[in-house]
């Protein structure tokens, strides 16, 4: 088993090129913001294209499950947290190394980084070696690394930085300063005179006292006195200073190209499992999906929009997360939310989306147990701002895009579709509500189709209503729970009038006093 | 060097943390009329003096620590406030040269702590002058623990090697330092070094090979280069800097502790001084273990009302050995809360290692004192007087152990007679037999005279005197509690 990236096992599941662009129904589905919080703080890896790119077929699915089972382990993944800190101390001496000039100063960064990054691969072999790992990728990369470790490219290159380092660190040099010369010369083992000073005085040592030292304030530069220090230090020791510089112009490329790979993608994983340990310690799930490509029954418990609940678990707000359920059955295909306004039919919709898509990137989904379908395309369709520069008018723009829709999706793709026709009558709305809903039929593909339009809920087999439900005592307050029941946009209506003591009775009452 | 004048083996601690019931002592026993007769003026001798008070000392051999270094003091009172003198003047002169410490620059730290010592040097020169001088006429361990360290440690060879010092850090050779390479190959943990002795023989210093060295000079115009030199050595001496500004504080905190020690001493010569030019006796206290129970005395009076009164006052014989209780009632005004006091001051002044206002005194020592003395109405409203009486004693009981004493005035009288006996009977029975000491001045009678008809081997009953024509002598003496106090005549003398 050869081990060519920790996100693919094979290597034409990579070949598709990483896109800096994110797929069209990010937005809708607020996933630019859930990405956005997952890579926070790992701008350096550049994780995005990561998260861009949907898998499609299960093994690779399966691939990516493993790995995070494995990660989900604190031991590994705090191993892997080691190396990844290893590397970007690596790093920032390589750049430190990059900014400065004089050479034997840009040399020295430079026997760090590459000694960092020889820590960072025995650290990393060392740790790993007796770790319990499971998956294919944690398997094959372990018999990676430690091959390399073995190898005498990197021993070789291991014992050469440890060697100079050591001849480096044991350099130790007199400075006499008198007037304005300055005299460099090799240290006799002159006694430290603070020391004697400190026990002429100890006799009158009473308790503690204050630290008097002035703290310097140091600088990654040198300026002219000590660059001109520094090579008479090269001076006094020839050998060294040769070695260095031969060390430097050998050891240019020492990074090997699998590690810096693995270094970014594992990233992929720790962004993703940090990401869910928030919401675990919110008490919320997450799980690892069932993911199918054949039958289309899909079941969520307790499941939750994501983005939303990001806001909520890092807000101070009181208010919690609410999860809910759904499936489809047998010939159910089309989830039609209806209800109250502001009670979470978007968010219903969203979810459902979101969870299909971290799916589909071999992710574990919000939800305690999940069953979900491998869909080919995703397509959502929110209502947006008018456009000015389109001169169709708003329901043109919305028929040229459900047509795009129709016209592109097949058996096996998802559409959400977010209260559509709004801008027209409630009659043309249905009208071509039907029209639409006729043609998601025959695609026999899974929907979510948020609307007002009460009817559509009940237009077929294959339809199943679901409906966001309000306190019944207290109408305003919403409960955010989307339930299986049939549509009655009525029953909220008469009990947000009640309240408002707007029903007929109170009205009229009222209105004889 | 410690000065060791008020524990044998360790210092004086005035940041020690007092006892939770000194707030209460201070107010009930009058203590700032002390503390102001022993400091006469002197903030810092005040200080001292509460702290040594109201942190009393357990242990007898403590205790006689200190008395015979107060009898060296009242013997050689002029030579003890001249090493007093010396301590506050080193003090305050270090303490104008204070800026220097908060410098950026280690040179101006080291040329600040140069001229400390300097003065140190001098100080602690008048201060070994004292001690061969004087020395004979004190007898005290600690006294002669103190002189003897002097001679010994500050010995002339001493002063020459410091002297040594303060000449060879100001660098007319310039400054030698050591370093190694740190990150990015610049320099790093810069430090001071002895140059190797130069008095070789002439055959080792010409067949000594030279050893490698190079050199460069900057420039006169080069501003910046001459910075970065002078930064060089500025981390150069960073450590010795600091060993040296260290050395100074070490040096401070000798003369500081030693004010602090003498300063007590200071202070029971001041209030000895006012005491004596009143005619009031003083005699040093003959202290007991205190599983014992002792208490005689003769002529013990009151040093806080003595301080603020004109003429002389009645002083008070007792012979109270072996009780645990000593209750007292009697004549309103008779005298019964200035005996109380004067049994609280005499216990503190004798647990600190004073004299005691009386013509002679014995008594065992306490693990710890505490009043209970009657209060104001609380004017914050949040409790009766009762529930505030109560609660007090109840975090008396949270810190009490056996072989401590408590002093009660007029406790639990914040109810009727017959409840507030009770109370009372209840606290002092279970305090009793815990092995706690208790002083009591009470009007309840059916709470004292209970007592009195227990006849109890280990308590004691006094009565302030009362003459037949109401006339108080502010004497006390022992008899059966009586059911009335005479208020009476003081209303009579009122209206």
């Amino acid at each position: 088993m050869t081990f060519h990236s920790i996100l693919f096992e094979r290597t034409q599941d990579n070949a598709k090129k990483e896109t800096l662009e994110a797929p069209a129904f990010f937005v809708d589905l607020n996933l630019d913001q859930v990405i956005d919080a997952i890579t926070a703080g790992r701008q350096e890896y550049h994780l995005e294209p990561l998260f861009y790119a949907s898998l499609n077929d299960i093994d690779a699915i399966e691939y990516r499950h493993e790995i995070m089972r494995d990660l989900e382990h604190q031991v590994l993944s705090d191993h892997i947290r080691t190396f990844a800190q290893r590397m970007r101390t690596m790093r920032k001496q390589l750049a430190q190394a990059d900014k400065l000039s004089y050479t034997y100063q840009k040399e020295s960064w430079f026997v760090d980084a590459v000694e960092t990054y020889c820590e960072a691969i025995t650290g990393l072999v060392h740790d790993i070696t007796h770790v319990d790992v499971r998956s294919r990728g944690f398997l094959a990369f372990r018999e990676y690394v430690t091959d390399y470790a073995d190898s005498s490219r990197f021993t070789s290159l291991l014992a050469e930085t440890k060697m100079l380092k050591a001849d480096l660190s044991a350099i130790t040099y007199c400075l006499l300063i008198r007037g304005n010369s300055v005299q460099v010369r090799k240290y006799e083992s002159e006694s430290d005179y603070s020391v004697d000073v400190a026990e002429t005085f100890a006799k009158f040592k009473q308790g503690a006292v204050k630290d008097y030292r002035v703290k310097f304030s140091t600088w990654p530069t040198m300026n002219h006195v000590e660059a001109q220090i520094l090579d008479l230090v090269a001076k006094l020791y020839p050998d060294i200073f040769l070695h260095l510089d031969a060390y430097c112009a050998k050891n240019g490329a020492y990074l090997d190209e699998t590690v810096a790979i693995f270094d970014r993608e594992i990233q992929f994983y720790l962004a993703y499992l940090e990401y869910v340990a928030r919401f675990k310690r919110a008490g919320l799930q997450f799980c690892y999906p069932h993911i199918s490509t054949t039958g289309k029954d899909v079941y969520v418990y307790d499941g939750f929009d994501v983005a939303l609940a990001t806001k909520l678990v890092t807000s101070t707000s009181s208010s919690s997360v609410v999860c809910n359920d759904f499936y489809l059955n047998g010939e159910e295909r089309i989830v039609v939310v209806t209800g109250p306004n502001q009670g979470g039919k978007t968010t219903f919709a969203r979810a459902f989306g979101q969870l299909h898509y971290l799916a589909s990137i071999g992710c574990p989904v919000p939800g305690r147990e999940a069953h979900l379908y491998l869909f080919d395309r995703l397509f959502t369709h929110f209502e947006k701002e008018e456009d000015i520069k389109s001169l169709s008018g708003k329901l043109q723009d919305e028929l040229v895009r459900i047509h795009y829709i129709l016209t592109h999706a097949t058996s096996n793709s998802i559409i959400i579709l977010n209260e559509l026709f709004t801008s027209t009558t409630i009659h043309d709305a249905l009208f071509l509500s039907e029209k639409i809903m006729e043609q998601l039929l025959q695609l026999d593909l899974l929907c979510v189709w948020v609307t007002f339009i009460d009817e559509l809920a009940s237009f077929s087999e294959q339809t199943v209503s679901m409906v966001s439900t309000v306190v019944p005592e207290n109408p305003a307050l919403r409960t955010y729970k989307i339930v299986r029941k049939p549509a009655d946009g009525l029953a909220y209506a008469k009990a947000i009038a009640e309240k408002y003591r707007l029903t007929y009775d109170r009205v009229k009452e009222r209105l004889q006093t | 060097m410690k000065a060791f004048l008020m524990y044998t083996d360790h210092d004086f601690d005035l940041q020690q943390k007092l006892p939770p019931h000194a707030q209460a002592l201070t107010q009930d026993l009058e203590l700032q009329t002390l503390f102001n007769a022993m400091a006469l003026g002197d903030k810092f001798v005040f200080e001292v003096a509460k702290q040594a008070v109201l942190s009393s000392v357990t242990d007898l051999d403590a205790i006689r620590y200190r008395q015979h270094i107060l009898q060296d003091c009242l013997k050689n009172p002029s030579i003890v406030r001249d090493i007093y003198a010396i301590a506050v003047a080193s003090i305050e002169s270090e303490r104008k040269n204070f800026w220097g410490l908060l410098s950026k620059y280690p040179a101006m730290v080291l040329n600040r702590s140069i001229d400390v010592l300097q003065m140190f040097v001098d100080m602690l020169k008048k201060l070994r002058h004292i001690a061969e001088e004087h020395a004979g006429s004190f007898e005290s361990e600690g006294f002669t623990a103190f002189f003897a360290m002097l001679n010994t440690e500050l010995g002339d060879d001493y002063f020459a090697s410091v002297q040594h010092h303060l000449r060879t850090l100001k660098f007319r050779d310039g400054v030698l330092m050591s370093a190694e390479l740190g990150q990015g190959n610049q320099g790093t943990n810069y430090i001071l070094r002895k140059p190797h002795d130069k008095k070789q023989g002439w055959v080792e210093r010409i067949f000594a090979e030279k050893p490698l060295a190079y050199k460069f000079t900057i420039d006169d115009r080069d501003e910046s280069g001459a910075r970065a030199l002078s930064d060089l050595k500025e981390r150069g001496i960073n450590l010795v800097a600091n060993a040296l500004a260290q050395s100074t504080e070490h040096i401070l905190s000798f003369f500081t502790m030693l004010r602090t020690e003498l300063a007590f001493y200071i202070g029971c010569l001041n209030l000895q001084g006012q005491l004596t030019q009143k005619g009031e006796p003083l005699s040093f206290p003959l202290p007991v273990a205190p599983s014992e129970r002792r208490h005689a005395f003769q002529g013990l009076y009151d040093v806080c009302l003595a301080l603020t009164m004109e003429q002389n006052i009645v002083g008070n014989d007792v012979l109270a050995d072996s009780k645990d209780l000593v209750l007292i009632t009697g004549a309103n005004q008779g005298g019964k809360s200035t005996f109380l006091r004067s049994i609280g001051l005499a216990q503190l002044m004798m647990q600190c290692g004073m004299f005691v206002p009386a013509e002679s005194f014995s008594a065992n020592v306490c693990e710890s004192l505490f009043t209970h003395y009657k209060r104001k109405e609380d004017a914050s409203m949040t409790s009766g007087k009762l529930d505030e009486e109560l609660s007090r004693m109840s975090a008396i009981v949270d810190t009490i152990t056996s072989n401590s004493m408590v002093l009660f005035n007029e406790s639990f009288a914040a109810t009727n007679e017959r409840e507030g006996s009770e109370i009372a009977r209840q606290i002092i029975r279970a305090l009793l037999e815990k092995g706690i000491k208790v002083f009591f001045v009470t009007h309840l009678y059916e709470f004292a005279h209970g007592f009195y008809d227990k006849n109890m081997e280990n308590a004691m009953f006094l009565l302030a005197e009362r003459q037949a024509d109401g006339r108080r002598t502010f004497k006390l003496l022992e008899g059966e509690p009586l059911q009335t106090s005479y208020g009476e005549d003081v209303y009579r003398k009122i209206f």
